[in-house]
């Protein structure tokens, strides 16, 4: 396996984020990937049955909510800085806003303290209106 | 704390939470279901890795198990079957979990209103070792609640 550092400088010379997303495990699994919208980095989870939480209502998991909004933060940090080795999650706050429905997903993270050793980032998940985000998060990453 | 609503139905909130899909796909299991009290297991797969350079569980999996012990702590202690959905939560993580190694994720329902739950979790492994602690609020569909409740 080649080191994280190699992976994103080769996601960045081919002009294909999705190629880091691709390369964490779980990301792969829920089908999240990175991707340059445009209004910048965002990351995309498409619909799949595998990720409702209710079947009756039906609805999105938030877990996986949860696992895009910091899969977001992740991404877009290791993608900005090139690290040597991934952020590593302090904490993780969520406002769950409106029913996740079984649709397509985006997501974006907005970086508000990038410090020495901790970063401060809001994301926001959102479906078919990018003015009606369907969840809120927060979190708090230790740098390495 | 008294809580007036004593009949709850595990075997239900069992059927209910395996029949989970995201839950499903990621292997988790229902280890115990108790009034106000439930608890998730999930063994380590490589699938389910968020750093494949240290073989760390994505935070994402946490999410995932602490938010659903979470609402079936909800559910246990509303003492009716109803929908339910998850208003905030947040997530502290103490430590990563150790590759290879199966969580548990329990969560108590200390306090519950007419529409709203409050619960608190944590992860752990089998041996102990505490990974992370939740804190959730959970709306409750209140016109599911039996009639003359008085939370």
């Amino acid at each position: 396996m080649i080191d994280l550092k190699s992976a994103i400088r080769d996601a960045k010379a081919k002009g294909e984020p999705g190629i880091l997303s691709n390369a964490i495990p779980y990301a792969r699994f829920n089908g999240i990937v990175l991707e340059t919208g445009d209004d910048g980095l965002r990351c995309n989870m498409p619909y799949q049955p595998h990720l409702v939480g209710n079947p009756t209502v039906p609805s999105l998991h938030g877990g996986a909510i949860g696992a895009l909004l910091e899969s977001v933060i992740i991404l877009h940090l290791l993608w900005e800085t090139e690290p040597e080795a991934a952020p590593r999650t302090i904490s993780m706050s969520f406002d769950f806003l409106r029913l996740a429905r079984p649709v397509d997903t985006w997501a974006r993270c907005i970086v508000e303290r990038h410090g020495r050793r901790v970063v401060n980032a809001r994301a926001e998940a959102w479906q078919d209106d990018r003015n009606k985000p369907i969840t809120l998060a927060r979190g708090n990453f230790l740098l390495p | 704390m008294a809580f007036p609503v004593p009949a709850f139905a595990p075997d239900i909130i069992r059927q209910i939470t395996e029949a989970v899909p995201q839950l499903t796909a990621l292997g988790a299991t229902v280890l115990r279901v108790e009034h106000r009290r439930t608890a998730l297991r999930l063994d380590w797969r490589e699938d389910l890795v968020g750093d494949p350079w240290s073989g760390l569980l994505h935070g994402g999996v946490i999410t995932t198990l602490l938010d659903s012990a979470s609402g079936m702590a909800s559910l246990s202690s509303a003492g009716a079957v109803m929908q339910i959905a998850t208003l905030d939560l947040r997530i502290d993580y103490l430590r990563p979990a150790r590759p290879r190694e199966a969580v548990i994720a329990e969560a108590e329902c200390y306090h519950m209103t007419r529409s709203i739950a409050f619960v608190r979790g944590h992860a752990y492994h089998e041996d102990g070792t505490e990974i992370a602690t939740s804190t959730a609020a959970f709306m409750l569909q209140s016109s599911a609640l039996p009639a003359g409740t008085k939370p």
